[in-house]
């Protein structure tokens, strides 16, 4: 073994006035931190165990617990920062690839936080959403460009479907292996309250999640666990997953160690079996053969269902959407490098793809160049973090978003970033049945239900400030936001002018 | 037993046709490589004649596609169940992540047959070649039956390369004398015994009855078997931060 060179990054500070010894906490963490000691009628912690989720800290009765960082340093080294050496002796002793999950930790700019949105004064009155309506529903799906009419006058619509959405926020892809039943129902229930969707991920769909068909999306990714025509059938809309943001060209892998007897039957794989999806589908090759699977999902769900194409946000996106836009597909959903993952090789996920502003803005700019913008819906994910980031996207050009992490810690997650480890103590992101109840999930769909609302409120209210009273006035709507210290080039990009201009 | 004449027809209203049939027995004539054609059927028995496109029988799910001529690439792709029979060859990706039922090739198969396949509890996929499959065979391979009887090959390896390149489930069986050259680390391979024969057996019954041919005959050539070394093949290649 040799000698172990990682200190603990955080440090149990524990009261001893204050605690009771009534060792909730021993009980509630996974990790086995706490432990009572008999001889000293105490409780001690291993603190080398701890990922600073704070299960224990909330649920203490007497608030005798905190965690704090470690002071413990290297000498200090503006190159060589603690976390590089620590991955070094890392991988020096394990010789494995360093995994990861959530969004990237880094410090990369947040383009949200660069533009500022506009409001009315004057000339053009603002709106009072209390006493005015406003409209947050949109649809999602292709967009005839001409209205053609039958023998008769009448119009024809298309036979594809839309989705309905009666807020511009959808919960993203999350499998059902990767986050746990409860979390899977939260999201489930949230959604069909809220008059929006959630997604299967590629796990396929557990059979008590089939009632909440008509606001699910359904996907289907390379190595297609559970899919299978009933499954296709039972969401509103199918989603290909080609690439997801946290891991641009890397696919899922499900050890072995996580699949139980349910998740077992729901990918439709032997227990304990790992269950992998490589990064390319091994049948797509080209925006042709991509055509190919759309058309073989609509004829297989015999044109009922629109189908989304979900790519990560990468160098050349533009050029990538453009041919997903020529596709067939209905929707194209873009994911940003900052967006979450349940497990992720850290140096893809800190190192590969763009942040989501500039891979929308290019899009849209692009799609529109070229006349086919209306030909597909965009949504946009990768760390939508509150209302204003959706006001941003939308007058960026997007049609609606998706969210998963700002989901996740409604539901209580504190982006501890050990996922991987399946031993969540927020009963979201593991199968232990211990851990899983924890999270309830009438409760979690509440909190759910209780953000997005306040959520939309929100957006209620900026949207009547800047005097614009639905999400279709918003839509690519750049005149409505101004960076703020940004320079040329990326001003350029986002098609936008900066503050006081 | 109801026909229909492909010729030029584009795939949709071809399907489509297809679809709204009463009658559970059809004939396609002059198929044309129209794709799609029997996508998530489930209960029909369907005779093709010419050249069926891509994406044959795609997530079929009961009933059986008889094809009298060639398929292309997907054919079966995510099949559920159900059977597909090609009296002939097929293209690349035959039976993408099949999850059941089988498909039954008289001749070759192209690139990447039989990836991704899957078995769970009775639904065990069943991808039989009679000659040759090309490179990238059961890459992936979770679960299922794959035999490759190289009928044409005179005892040489009747597969391409990277045969079975991370399969972690499932079997395949090679009807030849030697091993294919460098087999992925993942795949360990042995000679087949007596008991292995008799599950070939079976598995070739429907098989060599459909096309006629010599089962005994085959039965007494040398099989290797395929399988994977571990259902976890990945274990071991992360540590976390
Ligand atoms: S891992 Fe979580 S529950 Fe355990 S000691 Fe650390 S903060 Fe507390
Ligand atoms: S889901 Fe659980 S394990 Fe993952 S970051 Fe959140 S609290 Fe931590």
């Amino acid at each position: 073994m040799g000698i172990n060179y990682l200190y603990p990054p955080f440090e149990i500070i524990r009261n001893q006035d204050r605690c009771i010894a009534c060792r909730v906490c021993e009980r509630q963490c996974a990790n086995l931190v706490h432990h009572y000691d008999e001889d000293k009628k105490r409780m001690t912690a291993d603190e080398s165990l701890c990922v600073n989720c704070h299960r224990c800290v909330s649920l203490c009765p007497t608030r005798a617990l905190k965690i704090v960082k470690t002071d413990h340093t290297f000498k200090e080294n503006a190159n060589w920062k603690t976390e590089v050496i620590e991955d070094i002796y890392r991988q020096a002793q394990s010789g494995g690839v360093l995994l990861a999950s959530m969004g990237t930790p880094k410090e990369y700019p947040v383009y949200w936080d660069k533009m500022l949105i506009n409001a009315s004064q004057v000339t053009n009155p603002s709106i009072d959403p209390l006493r005015e309506p406003m409209e947050t529903r949109t649809y999602l799906g292709k967009k005839s460009a001409k209205i053609t009419r039958d023998g008769e006058g009448r119009i024809i619509t298309s036979t594809t479907g839309q989705l309905k959405l009666d807020i511009p926020i959808m919960f993203s892809a999350m499998s059902y292996g990767s986050i746990s039943y409860n979390a899977h129902k939260s999201l489930a229930m949230a959604a069909s309250e809220l008059g929006t969707f959630y997604n299967t991920g590629e796990g396929g769909l557990h059979k008590d999640f089939y009632q909440y068909g008509k606001n699910t999306i359904v996907q289907v990714a390379s190595g297609r666990f559970g899919v299978h025509p009933e499954y296709l059938n039972a969401g509103a809309a199918i989603e290909i997953k080609m690439g997801q943001g946290a891991k641009p060209g890397i696919g899922g892998h499900l050890p072995g160690s996580k699949i139980g007897e349910d998740i077992s039957a729901t990918r439709m794989i032997p227990l304990h079996a790992d269950a992998i999806s490589p990064a390319p589908h091994h049948d797509i090759y080209s925006i042709e053969d991509l055509r190919q699977l759309v058309y073989a999902l609509k004829e297989a769900t015999r044109y009922t269902k629109p189908v989304i194409v979900k790519v990560a946000a990468v160098h050349n996106i533009s050029a990538i959407a453009s041919g997903i836009a020529r596709s067939g597909a209905d929707i194209i959903a873009i994911d940003g490098f900052r967006g979450g993952t349940g497990a992720a090789p850290a140096r893809i996920r800190d190192n590969v793809g763009i942040p989501i502003e500039l891979a929308l803005a290019s899009v849209d700019q692009r799609l529109r160049q070229e006349g086919i913008r209306g030909n597909v819906s965009l949504v946009v994910g990768g760390s939508i973090r509150s209302s204003s980031d959706v006001i941003k996207a939308i007058a960026l050009g997007a049609d609606a978003v998706y969210i998963a992490t700002s989901a996740l810690v409604a539901l209580g997650c504190h982006l501890c970033r050990t996922c991987h480890s399946g031993k969540c103590n927020w009963g979201i992101a593991t199968q232990n049945p211990e851990l899983v109840k924890r999270l309830n999930p009438e409760v979690g769909s509440q909190h759910l239900v209780n953000l997005l609302t306040a959520w939309n409120h929100e957006i209620k209210e900026m949207m009547g400030g800047m005097g614009i009273n639905s999400i279709e006035a918003l839509k690519g709507n750049r005149l409505m936001l101004r960076g703020i210290a940004l320079h040329e080039t990326e001003l350029k990009i986002l098609g936008i002018a900066h503050a006081g201009q | 037993m109801t026909h229909i004449t492909a010729g030029f027809m584009e795939y949709e209203a071809l399907n489509k046709a297809v679809r709204s049939m009463e009658d559970d027995q059809i004939t396609i004539e002059q198929a044309n490589g129209q794709r799609y054609i029997g996508s998530a059927l489930m209960d029909k028995h369907l005779f093709i004649k010419g050249t069926a496109g891509n994406a044959l029988g795609c997530f079929l799910d009961g009933g059986t596609i008889t094809v009298y001529g060639n398929g292309q690439d997907a054919t079966g792709d995510t099949m559920n169940d159900g059977k597909i029979v090609i009296h002939g060859s097929c293209g690349d990706g035959t039976g993408y992540a099949m999850r059941g039922g089988c498909i039954y090739i008289r001749d070759s198969s192209g690139y990447r047959s039989g990836i991704h396949m899957k078995a769970y509890q009775e639904k065990q996929p069943l991808l039989i070649i009679g000659d040759r499959a090309g490179s990238f065979l059961g890459e992936y391979q979770a679960g299922g039956t794959i035999i490759v009887l190289g009928r044409n090959q005179d005892g040489r390896p009747p597969v391409g390369y990277f045969c079975g390149t991370g399969m972690h489930g499932g079997t395949m069986y090679l009807r030849c004398d030697t091993l294919p050259v460098s087999l992925p680390k993942q795949v360990s391979a042995r000679d087949a015994v007596d008991s292995d024969k008799q599950v070939l057996s079976c598995l070739l019954d429907e098989y060599c009855t459909i096309f006629s041919f010599d089962k005994q005959m085959l039965l007494a050539s040398h099989f290797f078997v395929l399988q994977a070394n571990s259902a976890a093949p990945y274990r071991m290649l992360y540590t976390h931060v």
